[in-house]
């Protein structure tokens, strides 16, 4: 079973995510692409929780009046150097208002791990098999390189100089 | 100048941390290649032909002396004993070994220096003016606004993996020195009729393969919106720029592609929702930055002094080095003083150790402590006290850096070209030698006057060839190296990009061609013109048709 790292814990995920030329649905809790839940919203309506992927070029706009109804967005990432999903995942959680499981999928490494929560992802699932179960534990750590970032983000909306009274030097 | 707080030294730690981290699992094995680079290119470090080559973030160019003191000690331990200012205002080693890179990182976190985002895809170092904060013709000190916005960029987390690099070049003055023309973003500080300052934004400059002039996107930002603008910008590229072709993926093709309108009307669309948001400035904010670019202590001095005065008359060696490389300063009785890096039979830019370590004392005893990184590839001392100019003369001269050629022709912008950089079509130092060489009448030089030679090595421009009087390019013509030429191109208020004047030229040529150049310059000026504005006046053509036929005339002798 898949691993994924929800809100910092390392847990097996039941989720399985159609490719998007898959033509079959197979049985179980599915994240569809955007393609397919366009032509077949309906016929999905009935299957119980629904997750819609979108791909670097597909606009959340397309879901956003369906978010309330859908148990996971997830972003894929072909590349993990195709920044795109970021700003999908940052418009998600502002702009469309967002506030499900938001995952990123795809070419997921642990050192995007940091800037992919920052822009709202709090689901992350690394390719299966990239990460033994060690590394996967290792990882995590990555989750917290920097403790105190410059600007406000989707996990953190204010930049430092309005969390914090700055100016104090360096211990 | 700047200096960190404790959250600013916190993230820099935490850096060094991470890269430790991430390189010791790309030693042993658990991140690819294919992974490490972006990795290691967003700590500035290349892989190069001779070794790894690290490029050190010097923030809108400004330094102190115990940052001078800890590069020329990183030049020392870790590499041959130089580094290599670079067109953006940073300062590069070409020797150390990728092992020793963490170390070094934290070498430079502990003297508040890094290495982050100068390289990769990602938002790159703010570069800005060289005399911020002491000429006569500043509106608006830019140092606190490229401060602020530099902590901003800084491991923005959405911008991180952006199409393509993006640079950002701030200004403040009535003459552009930091060719905000030529930037993804050009941000020109203006009041507006209420006095209030804001920011006229250019985007989509740049030079490279496709060299294009900015094209001004907002006249007015207000200062407290500049934050919420610049994302805006920066969404939209990061959404709809090309990511299928490294070639095509700047913001310049996408601006180009949309239509300035369009594209203005889609970031207008975008900030709509952000403006007046959490990053939108406070006074407090901006002040707190803006308290560390105060005046340093100057004294009050009566005006012009009257011994520096009569020291250029006595003394003509001096009196030639005051008129290039001794500026004006807002300040009666200062100056700002330009340490030539670009002595022949040096690459241009190239600093060693001990100069490094003498600019650090020499800042200390002339300068408060400072000193600042030119895009041309020079040094400043920016708060020297005139009457002080003669004994910093001499100590300057005898370490090598007292060249009075500012702005003159061997005072050349030159890329490290096919000697360091992998994606060299030609060697570019050598080139710049072979001219330095050629000019080494220094009276003839000063009769020429201002003339700027821009060399890169390839089409990346990183040797800005598109906006010199002179472009050189190299270019590759079946495997082997040659030479394309430019002229007519400018950097500044009056930007503009260079013509082509012909077939390209064998390095031995090169030399050559720019002396035909100089002397139809010389041959069509009227009085005081300077190169460019004679090329502006006359066209290519005189220069063109000279050139080629005194080139048709060799090759006949040669075959003869
Ligand atoms: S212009 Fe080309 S050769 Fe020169 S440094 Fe840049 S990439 Fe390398």
């Amino acid at each position: 079973m898949p691993k994924l790292i929800v809100h910092g814990q390392i847990r097996n995920d039941d989720w399985q995510v159609v490719p998007a030329q898959a033509t079959e649905l197979p049985n179980g809790k599915l994240i569809v692409p955007l393609a397919l839940w366009r032509e077949a919203a309906t016929r999905l309506a009935g299957r119980g929780p629904l997750g819609v992927w979108l791909q670097p070029d597909d606009d959340p706009a397309e879901i956003a009046d369906a978010l309330p109804s859908l148990a996971v967005v997830a972003v894929d990432f072909p590349k993990f150097a195709d920044g795109r999903g970021y700003s999908t995942a940052a418009l998600l959680r502002t702009r469309y208002g967002y506030q499900g499981e938001l995952r990123a999928i795809g070419e997921v490494l642990r050192d995007q791990f940091f800037y992919l929560t920052r822009c709202g992802f709090d689901a992350l699932q690394p390719p299966e098999g990239r990460y033994t179960d060690a590394q996967l534990e290792a990882a995590l750590a990555s989750l917290a390189d920097f403790s105190e970032p410059y600007q406000g983000a989707i996990d953190r909306p204010e930049p430092v100089w309005r969390r914090h009274a700055r100016g104090g030097l360096a211990a | 100048m700047y200096r960190y707080d404790a959250f600013d030294q916190r993230i820099v730690d935490e850096r060094v941390a991470q890269f430790r981290d991430q390189t010791s699992r790309y030693l042993a094995g658990e991140l690819s290649e294919d992974e490490y680079r972006p990795l290691r290119l967003q700590n500035g470090l290349y892989i190069q032909k001779q070794a790894p080559m690290l490029r050190i973030a010097v923030p809108y160019g400004l330094l102190n002396s115990r940052q001078l003191r800890r590069l020329a000690h990183i030049a020392r331990s870790y590499d041959k004993g130089y580094g290599h200012f670079s067109t953006r205002q940073n300062l590069q080693f070409n020797w150390p070994a990728l092992e020793d890179v963490p170390r070094i990182l934290e070498e430079l976190a502990e003297v508040e220096m890094h290495a982050i985002q100068t390289s990769g895809n990602c938002i790159r170092n703010f570069t800005s003016d060289p005399f911020a904060g002491v000429a006569g013709d500043e509106r608006i000190d830019p140092r606190p606004w490229a401060e602020i916005l530099r902590q901003w960029a800084t491991f923005h987390p959405e911008f991180a993996y952006l199409p393509r690099k993006f640079k950002i070049a701030v200004n403040g003055a009535e003459e552009d020195r930091a060719v905000i023309q030529c930037h993804d973003i050009g941000l020109d500080l203006v009041r507006d009729a209420a006095g209030e300052v804001g920011f006229r934004v250019l985007v989509g400059g740049g030079l490279g393969r496709t060299p294009v002039i900015g094209k001004e996107i907002a006249p007015f930002v207000p200062w407290r919106d500049i934050i919420t603008y610049c994302e805006a910008i920066l969404r939209v590229y990061n959404r709809f720029g090309r990511r299928d072709n490294m070639y095509k993926a700047r913001i310049k093709i996408l601006v180009n592609a949309l239509g300035i309108e369009a594209f203005r009307a889609q970031v207008e669309e975008e900030w709509r929702h952000s403006r007046g948001g959490p990053s939108t400035l406070t006074e407090t904010e901006v002040a707190r930055v803006a308290a560390h670019f105060v005046d340093p202590d100057y004294r009050t001095l009566p005006g012009d002094d009257t011994g520096y005065r009569a020291q250029l008359v006595q003394d003509k060696a001096f009196a030639a080095w005051a008129k290039r490389n001794v500026r004006a300063h807002k300040q009666p009785g200062y100056a700002s003083v330009m340490l030539s890096l670009k002595k022949t039979g040096i690459a241009p830019g190239d600093i060693t150790d001990t100069q490094l370590d003498l600019v650090a004392d020499l800042a200390d005893r002339f300068s408060f402590g400072e000193a600042r990184a030119t895009h041309e590839q020079n040094l400043v001392l920016a708060d020297v006290e005139q009457s002080r100019l003669k004994e910093l003369w001499q100590l300057l001269r005898a370490a090598g850096l007292a060249t009075p050629n500012i702005g003159l022709l061997t005072d050349m912008i030159c890329c490290p070209g096919g000697d360091f950089c992998n994606l060299a079509n030609a060697k570019s130092i050598p080139v710049a030698e072979a001219i330095q060489q050629r000019f080494d009448d220094l009276d003839y030089l000063h009769d020429i006057g201002e003339l700027e030679i821009n060399i890169s090595g390839c089409m990346n421009a990183c040797g800005h060839h598109h906006v010199g009087h002179i472009g050189i390019l190299g270019v590759d013509k079946k495997g082997e190296e040659w030479y394309q030429i430019t002229v007519g191109g400018a950097q500044g208020n009056d930007a503009s990009l260079g013509k082509v004047i012909g077939p390209s030229f064998a390095r031995v040529e090169v030399p050559d061609v720019i002396e035909r150049l100089i002397e139809t310059y010389l041959d069509n000026r009227f009085e005081d013109e300077r190169f460019i504005d004679t090329a502006r006046r006359i066209g290519i053509e005189p220069f063109k048709t000279r050139v080629y036929a005194q080139r048709e005339a060799n090759r006949k002798v040669a075959n003869a």
